[in-house]
C-alpha cells in the first residue's frame, strides 16, 4: 500500500516560513480548519499551526551551523498516536498511510499529543480537538485542480523546493530516489515508529586549489613583464650533472 | 467511510490574478474569492518573477487584508489636540482634499519649495517623483537614501548598473557564489528559487556576514567579519588576484579603463584625469573615446582601440610633451600595495589565510572554469564574436555593506573586484536588467541652483539624478544646499536618492529653511524609518515660541495605524495591494529579467474598504485641482479621471509614446515599450498575468555594456539615449573631478565651501579606498566597543506586518542576539533583560546567546519592536512591551567635526543612512527595574473607522471553517 510522505531537504531550505503561514491559509478555511488564534493581536498571541520551523544552531563560533528545521506530523508508519486514542478519532488510512483525526469523534483528552514523540499535534483551545497535519487531503485528491496542483499547500510554496510529496513506499518515486541517493533520515528512529517523513541532510561543496594552479603560464603578469622565466645566465642541473 | 475530510467543491471559487505588495519583491499571485471575500493567495505559476511559489509574507496577505490596524476614513487631527496623541475627527474626502487645495496651492504660488513629499518604500516614484516636479519642489525622495543607496550609486558609478532591481548574479551557470552582507533580499523569491537550484547544481556557496542567519544558513561556508569592514576584506582580496596574475586581462583591456592613461601632472588642472589627445565639448553623458592606451608593442602612446596597440595595463610612462602617465591599473595596483591579506585580518576578524583562499578559489573558478556559449554578437566597435564567454564567479550584496559611512568606496571596490574576475553581464556573474546598463553616470540630472524652484512652476530639472561633475550640484552661489534634506550638495554630492533620513531634523530645524508642509506617504518616519526615533518624535510634535508647530502641517497616507499617523494634521487612508491599480513601471523599478524587460501592474480584486483611497488616486486629483501641468488639459481643465485612466494615457512628453507601461502600446496594444496609448492596455495586462516580458534575443542579453545590437535596440526603443559603450570605471573621474574642485584645481568652477573642502577631497578617491567609519573615527570605541545591526527576517517586512495575526506569532518580539562569550564578559544570562547603550542613546531588551554572530557584533530582528497602542495591536502586545527598536541608539547626525556641526550620519559621497555604523556597549540590566523594553511611549488608542472592540480569536472572525 501508498505511504504519502513529505521528503524536506535541509541542504536548501533557508527557514523562510512559506510552508508556515501557506499550510494555515490553506487548512484554515479548509477542511480541516479552522485553526485558530488566540490573543491574536494582544499580549501573548498563540495560534494552530500544522506546520512551524524551528531553527537550531549548532558548534560554537566561528564553526557555527545554523539549521532551519521545518516539522509536521511525520505520518509514522507505526504512529503511537493511534492507539492510544480512546475513541478512535485517531487513525492512519489504509489507502495512503495518512495519519487523521476525525474532530467529530475527538474528545480532547491529549493523550495523543502525549504519546506523539514529535510534538507535532496541535491542541485547537477555542474547539477543543487535537489538529494536526493531513498532508492536505482536500488539496491531494480534488479532481477539480489541475493534476500539477494537486500537492499539499506547502509543497507548492516552497519557494526553495525544499519539500518533496510522494509515495516512499514506491521505489521508484522521487522521494524513494531522494531518500536512497542522498541519505535521507528519520526522526529519532529509536522510537520505531517508523516516520514517513524524511530528512535530507546539508551537503557541502569544497574547492581544493593545488599550488601549480597559481603559478601558470598563461598569467598576465607576465605580458606586463613582471614574471619572467628562469634567467639565461643562471647555472641549471643539466649543466652541472653527468650521470 | 472518512468522516473528517471531505472533499471540497471548489467550481463557484473566482480565481483573480495581481501582483503581491507584501514586500518589495513583487510576485505574480492568484486570488481565490469566495463570496467576493479573499479566500485564499497562491503563487501564479505563469509569472516570471516567482515561478508559483510564495513566501511566508505572501501567503498571509489575507490577514493584512483583514487586520484591525487599517485606517478607513480621512482623519484631521481634533481641535486643541496635539501631535502624537492620535486624536482624530473623521472627515470626507471632499474636506480632505480642500484643506490640501487650499494649502498646497498657496505654497505654490508663493515657494514651492515648502511643499516636502517624502514616500516610504512605494514602488510608484514614477509618479510622485513626478508630481512633485509638476508642483515645482525640490524636496522630494523615496525610501533609497536610508535603504541601499549606496549600493545602487556604487555599482552604478562603476559599472552601469547594479544589484537590486537592476541586476543580480546569474546563478544558473555559476559555479561560485559570494553573498555579502545580506539576510533577506529585495528580490526576496527569486533568490531563494535560483540558491536552491545552485546548490542542488553542485555549485559553491559562501556567505561573508557577521550573522549567520537566513541564506548564509545553507552556506558551504561561513565567513564572519566585523561590520563595515567589507571594504578593507574586498580590498585584500583585490591585491591577492593582481599580485598573483589571477584577473582578466583581456576584460580590463577591452571593457574597461583600466589600460588608459592616468595624467599624473600635480600642476595641472587635468591632474589625475585621463589623458585626452582631442578634447571636444563632451556632449551628453558618454564618454567619448578620445583617451589613450601606451602601447607596448610601439612603446609609445597610442589612441585607444588602436588595432594590435597590445596596451599596457602596468607600467609608468612619458607623453612626448613631458607628462607623466600611468595606466589607471597601475594606479590601483600601487593603491593596493599595502591592503595586503594581513593588514585586513586585523580590521576584518578574518585570517590572513582565509582571505588569501577566497581570493585564489575566485580567481581559479573565473581563470579555469570558463564558459563559452555558441552565441554571436557584435560590439559597438563592429567586432564580430562567435561566443560569449562567462567567468563563473557571482557576487551578491546589500545593505550590509551598503549602510556604513565607508559604503560608496567598498562598493566601488566590489565592483572592481566582479569586473577583474571578468564577470560583468556575462553567464555566471553579473547580469543587468533592463532599463540597465545605463551611461556611468545615467543622463538624468538634479537642477543645479535655486533658480529651478519658482512659483507656479514645475521644477527645472529632476528633483533626483545623477551627477557627473561639480555643475551638476543642487547649489547655490555659496555652494549651499538648495533641498531641505541638503542632497546633492557639497555635504553628499553623489546623494542620489536624497537623504530622507534628514528631512524632518532639518525642517524642525528649519535648516537651511523652514517649510510649511510635510506629506509623508508610507514612510514610517515616527519610527522604525527614522533615525533617532525618539527625537524625531519630539521633533514632529514641537512648537515655537508663537505655540506653531515647527513643521506647521503634517500630511500622512498610510493603509494602516502605524506611529507616524499620530502626530499627523491630515491622514489619508490608503487602500492595500488587493485593492488597487499599481504600476511596476519601467520609469521607476520594473520587474525586469536578466533575458529582457518586464513591468508589471496590479489589479484589483476587492473593492476598497470603508472610505479608503489609492494614494495614485489622491495625486491625480491633487494635481489636477492645483493644475499641474501634467494633469490638466491646454483649458486647465481634468485630462485624467483617475490612476488608471493616467496609466493608459500619460506620456513623458506629448506623443513620446513613452508611458508608465510597455507593454500592449499602440491602439491596439501591437507595440512595446514606445507607442501611442492603448484604451485596452489593462485588459491585456490582466489577461496576461499582469506582467508584460519582452524577451531579448540571445545574442542581446550579455555583453550589454559593448553590445551594439542591444544599445541599437535600448535606443531604438527609448531606453537610452545613446547608443555608446559603456566602460566599466575602474579609475573613475567623476570623483575626481570633485576631488579637483576640492583641491581648487577647477578654475573657474565651482568649489566646496572651506568646512568641506577637506572632506571632498578625502572621500572622493579615484580609486577605492578602506577607511574606518564615520561614527568610529568620532566616537570612543574603547567606551563603545561592540557594533550593533539589524536584519531582516524573512516572514516580516520591515514594519508591516505586526498587525499580521500569522506573522506576528513567527516574530511576537525581538531579542538582542549576543555571543555567549560578550555576554558572560557582562554577567548578562540567556534570556536576561539588559542594555544596550551608544554615544547617543540606550534601549533595554532581551538577551538571547547566539554562536551564530560574531563576538563584536550585537543584533537584533529590523522594525519588530512597536509603540504602544499601533498598529491596531493592544497596548500589551509583546511587540511594545518586550519588543524594541535599534533605531534609539543611531544619531541621524554625526557628533560636530570640522566639516560641520549638523552633517548626517551617512556616507559622505552619497548621503547614505549608515545604520550599521552604530558602536554600542552592553550591561546587565538591574534586578529592580521593570521587566519591559526601554524606551515606552504613551499608547495611542484606535482612531474613527478602526474597530473599538478587536476579536482575538480570529477564525471565527473571519468565517474560517464550517464548524
Amino acid at each position: 500500500m501508498a505511504q504519502l510522505a513529505l521528503v524536506i531537504d535541509l541542504n536548501v531550505c533557508v527557514g523562510c516560513h512559506a510552508c508556515v503561514t501557506s499550510c494555515k491559509e490553506w487548512n484554515t478555511a479548509g477542511a480541516a480548519g479552522p485553526m485558530t488564534d488566540q490573543s491574536a493581536y494582544d499580549k501573548d498571541p498563540t495560534g494552530t499551526f500544522f506546520n512551524r520551523v524551528q531553527t537550531y544552531e549548532a558548534g560554537t563560533f566561528p564553526n557555527t551551523e545554523t539549521i532551519h528545521f521545518p516539522k509536521s506530523c511525520l505520518h509514522c508508519e507505526d504512529p503511537p498516536c493511534v492507539p492510544v486514542c480512546p475513541t478512535g478519532a485517531s487513525y492512519k488510512r489504509k489507502e495512503d498511510g495518512i495519519v487523521l483525526v476525525d474532530y467529530d469523534k475527538c474528545i480532547g483528552c491529549k493523550y495523543c499529543s502525549w504519546a506523539c514523540p514529535y510534538g507535532a499535534r496541535e491542541f485547537d483551545e477555542e474547539q477543543k480537538v487535537m489538529k494536526k497535519c493531513t498532508l492536505c487531503v482536500d488539496r491531494i485528491y480534488d479532481l477539480n485542480k489541475p493534476e500539477e496542483e494537486r500537492l499539499p499547500a506547502c509543497v507548492m510554496s516552497c519557494p526553495t523546493s525544499a519539500r518533496l510529496f510522494g509515495d516512499v513506499h514506491d521505489p521508484e518515486s522521487d522521494v524513494s530516489i531522494a531518500i536512497r541517493e542522498r541519505a535521507g533520515y528519520q526522526l529519532m528512529p529509536e522510537w520505531s515508529t517508523h516516520p514517513a517523513n524524511h530528512y535530507l541532510p546539508r551537503r557541502k561543496t569544497t574547492m581544493n586549489i593545488h599550488q601549480d594552479e597559481l603559478i601558470r603560464a598563461d598569467n598576465p603578469l607576465k605580458k606586463e613583464g613582471l614574471l619572467s622565466d628562469l634567467p639565461s645566465d643562471k647555472q641549471t642541473l643539466d649543466e652541472t650533472t653527468s650521470w | 467511510m472518512d468522516t473528517t475530510v471531505n472533499i471540497e467543491q471548489q467550481g463557484g471559487d473566482e480565481v483573480k490574478k495581481t501582483t503581491c505588495y507584501m514586500c518589495a519583491c513583487r510576485c505574480g499571485i492568484k486570488v481565490t474569492l469566495r463570496d467576493g471575500k479573499v479566500r485564499y493567495i497562491e503563487g501564479n505559476p505563469d509569472h516570471p518573477l516567482n515561478k508559483g511559489v510564495l513566501c511566508a509574507k505572501g501567503a498571509s496577505g489575507i490577514m493584512k487584508q483583514n487586520s484591525p490596524g487599517r485606517l478607513t476614513k480621512p482623519l484631521l487631527r481634533r481641535a486643541n489636540s496635539v501631535r502624537g496623541e492620535a486624536k482624530f475627527d473623521e472627515i470626507s474626502w471632499d474636506r480632505a482634499f480642500q484643506i490640501m487645495e487650499e494649502r498646497l496651492s498657496k505654497i505654490r504660488a508663493e515657494d514651492p519649495k515648502k511643499f516636502a513629499l517624502f514616500t516610504g518604500r512605494d514602488q510608484m516614484q514614477a509618479l510622485t517623483g513626478m508630481f512633485a516636479k509638476q508642483f515645482g519642489t525640490p524636496n522630494y525622495a523615496a525610501h533609497g537614501g536610508f535603504c541601499s543607496v549606496n549600493m545602487a550609486a556604487g555599482m552604478i558609478y562603476t559599472i552601469g548598473g547594479s544589484f537590486w532591481e537592476f541586476g543580480g548574479p546569474d546563478l544558473e551557470r555559476a559555479k561560485l557564489f559570494i553573498m555579502i552582507g545580506t539576510a533577506e533580499d529585495h528580490h526576496s523569491n527569486p533568490m531563494k528559487i535560483a540558491l536552491s537550484k545552485f546548490k542542488r547544481d553542485g555549485g559553491r556557496f559562501i556567505s561573508i556576514n557577521p550573522i549567520r542567519t537566513g541564506y548564509s544558513a545553507i552556506a558551504d561556508e561561513w565567513v564572519p567579519i566585523k561590520p563595515g569592514t567589507d571594504g578593507a576584506l574586498i580590498m585584500a582580496l583585490n591585491h591577492e588576484l593582481i599580485k598573483n596574475g589571477l584577473y582578466d586581462r583581456e576584460f580590463l583591456i577591452d571593457y574597461t579603463n583600466a589600460p588608459e592613461l592616468v595624467n599624473l601632472n600635480e600642476k595641472s588642472s587635468e591632474n589625475g584625469m585621463f589623458v585626452r589627445r582631442e578634447v571636444p565639448e563632451e556632449e551628453g553623458c558618454f564618454e567619448p573615446q578620445n583617451k589613450l592606451w601606451w602601447s607596448g608593442k610601439e612603446d609609445k602612446a597610442v589612441f585607444t582601440r588602436t588595432p594590435d596597440a597590445d596596451p599596457r595595463l602596468l607600467g609608468g610612462f612619458q607623453l612626448e610633451d613631458g607628462t607623466d602617465v600611468k595606466p589607471s591599473f597601475q594606479l590601483l595596483k600601487e593603491r593596493l600595495e599595502e591592503y595586503t591579506p594581513e593588514w585586513a585580518a586585523g580590521i576584518t576578524g578574518i585570517p590572513a589565510e582565509t582571505i588569501r583562499r577566497l581570493a585564489y578559489e575566485m580567481g581559479v573558478t573565473a581563470r579555469d572554469q570558463k564558459i563559452e556559449l555558441p552565441i554571436q554578437w557584435t560590439d559597438t566597435w563592429g567586432k564580430e564574436h562567435d561566443t560569449v564567454t562567462g567567468n563563473p564567479v557571482a557576487f551578491h550584496a546589500m545593505r550590509g555593506l551598503a549602510a556604513h559611512s565607508n559604503g560608496f568606496q567598498s562598493i566601488r571596490a566590489l565592483s572592481i573586484l566582479m569586473t577583474l574576475l571578468g564577470t560583468i553581464d556575462r553567464p555566471g556573474g553579473f547580469r543587468h536588467k533592463a532599463p540597465f546598463p545605463r551611461p556611468i553616470p545615467p543622463c538624468a540630472k538634479p537642477p543645479k541652483g535655486p533658480e529651478a524652484v519658482q512659483p507656479n512652476t514645475p521644477l527645472d530639472g529632476m528633483p533626483l539624478g545623477w551627477p557627473a561633475d561639480p555643475d551638476d550640484l543642487f547649489v547655490d552661489d555659496k555652494g549651499e544646499p538648495v533641498r531641505l534634506d541638503k542632497a546633492f550638495s557639497w555635504e553628499y554630492p553623489l546623494s542620489v536618492h536624497g537623504l530622507m533620513h534628514n528631512a524632518i531634523t532639518n525642517a524642525w530645524r528649519g535648516d537651511p529653511y523652514k517649510i510649511d508642509t510635510m506629506l509623508l506617504f508610507m514612510a514610517n518616519m515616527a519610527w522604525n524609518s527614522s533615525m533617532n526615533t525618539e527625537d524625531a518624535r519630539m521633533m514632529l510634535a514641537d512648537k515655537d515660541e508663537n505655540g506653531e508647530y515647527k513643521i506647521p502641517f503634517l500630511i500622512v497616507a498610510d493603509a494602516y495605524f502605524s506611529e507616524t499617523v499620530a502626530f499627523a494634521d491630515l491622514v489619508l487612508p490608503d487602500t492595500t495591494y488587493l485593492e488597487r491599480h499599481d504600476a511596476m513601471s519601467m520609469l521607476d523599478r520594473p520587474i525586469s529579467e536578466f533575458d529582457g524587460p518586464a513591468d508589471s501592474v496590479r489589479i484589483p480584486v476587492v473593492p476598497p474598504k470603508g472610505d479608503c483611497k489609492p494614494f495614485q488616486d489622491v495625486l491625480v486629483e491633487m494635481g489636477t485641482r492645483l493644475g499641474l501641468p501634467a494633469f490638466v488639459n491646454k483649458d486647465g481643465g481634468r485630462k485624467y479621471r483617475d490612476y488608471p485612466d493616467f496609466i493608459i494615457n500619460f506620456e513623458t512628453e506629448p506623443d513620446s509614446g513613452i508611458g508608465f507601461l510597455s507593454g500592449w502600446r499602440g491602439k491596439g496594444g501591437e507595440k512595446f515599450m514606445r507607442g501611442e496609448p492603448n484604451p485596452r492596455q489593462w485588459e491585456m495586462y490582466e489577461k496576461n498575468n499582469c506582467v508584460y516580458h519582452h524577451k531579448l534575443p540571445k545574442s542581446f542579453q550579455y555583453m550589454r555594456n559593448w553590445n551594439k545590437g542591444y544599445l541599437n535596440w535600448a535606443h531604438a526603443h527609448g531606453l537610452t539615449k545613446y547608443e555608446e559603450p559603456i566602460n566599466i570605471h575602474i579609475y573613475s573621474e567623476v570623483l575626481q573631478k570633485f576631488r579637483l574642485a576640492a583641491q581648487g584645481k577647477n578654475p573657474g568652477g565651482r568649489v566646496p565651501p572651506e568646512r568641506l573642502r577637506k572632506r571632498v577631497e578625502t572621500y572622493f578617491d579615484p580609486l577605492p579606498f578602506y577607511h574606518e567609519p564615520l561614527e568610529s573615527q568620532l566616537v570612543d570605541t574603547q567606551s563603545y566597543p561592540l557594533n550593533a545591526l539589524t536584519q531582516r527576517p524573512m516572514a516580516m517586512y520591515h514594519s508591516w506586518d505586526s498587525q499580521n495575526a500569522w506573522l506576528r506569532q513567527i516574530h511576537t518580539h525581538n531579542y538582542m542576539f549576543v555571543n555567549p562569550r560578550t555576554a558572560q564578559a557582562q554577567q548578562i544570562g540567556d534570556g536576561d533583560w539588559m542594555w544596550a547603550e551608544s554615544a547617543h542613546g540606550k534601549v533595554r531588551c532581551m538577551c538571547r546567546y547566539s554562536e551564530a554572530v560574531e563576538p563584536g557584533t550585537v543584533w537584533t530582528w529590523n522594525a519588530i519592536g512597536k509603540a504602544s497602542g499601533s498598529w491596531g495591536l493592544s497596548p500589551k502586545a509583546n511587540e511594545s512591551q518586550k519588543g524594541f527598536l535599534l533605531n534609539h541608539l543611531i544619531s541621524e547626525e554625526l557628533p560636530a567635526c570640522e566639516a560641520g556641526t549638523h552633517l548626517s550620519n551617512s556616507d559622505p559621497i552619497t548621503g547614505q543612512a549608515a545604520w550599521y555604523d552604530v558602536r554600542v556597549k552592553i550591561y546587565k540590566a538591574g534586578a529592580d527595574e521593570p521587566k519591559q523594553s526601554y524606551p515606552q511611549f504613551k499608547p495611542v488608542k484606535a482612531v474613527p473607522g478602526m474597530p473599538t472592540k478587536v476579536s482575538n480569536v480570529v477564525a471565527r472572525v473571519f468565517g474560517f471553517g464550517k464548524r
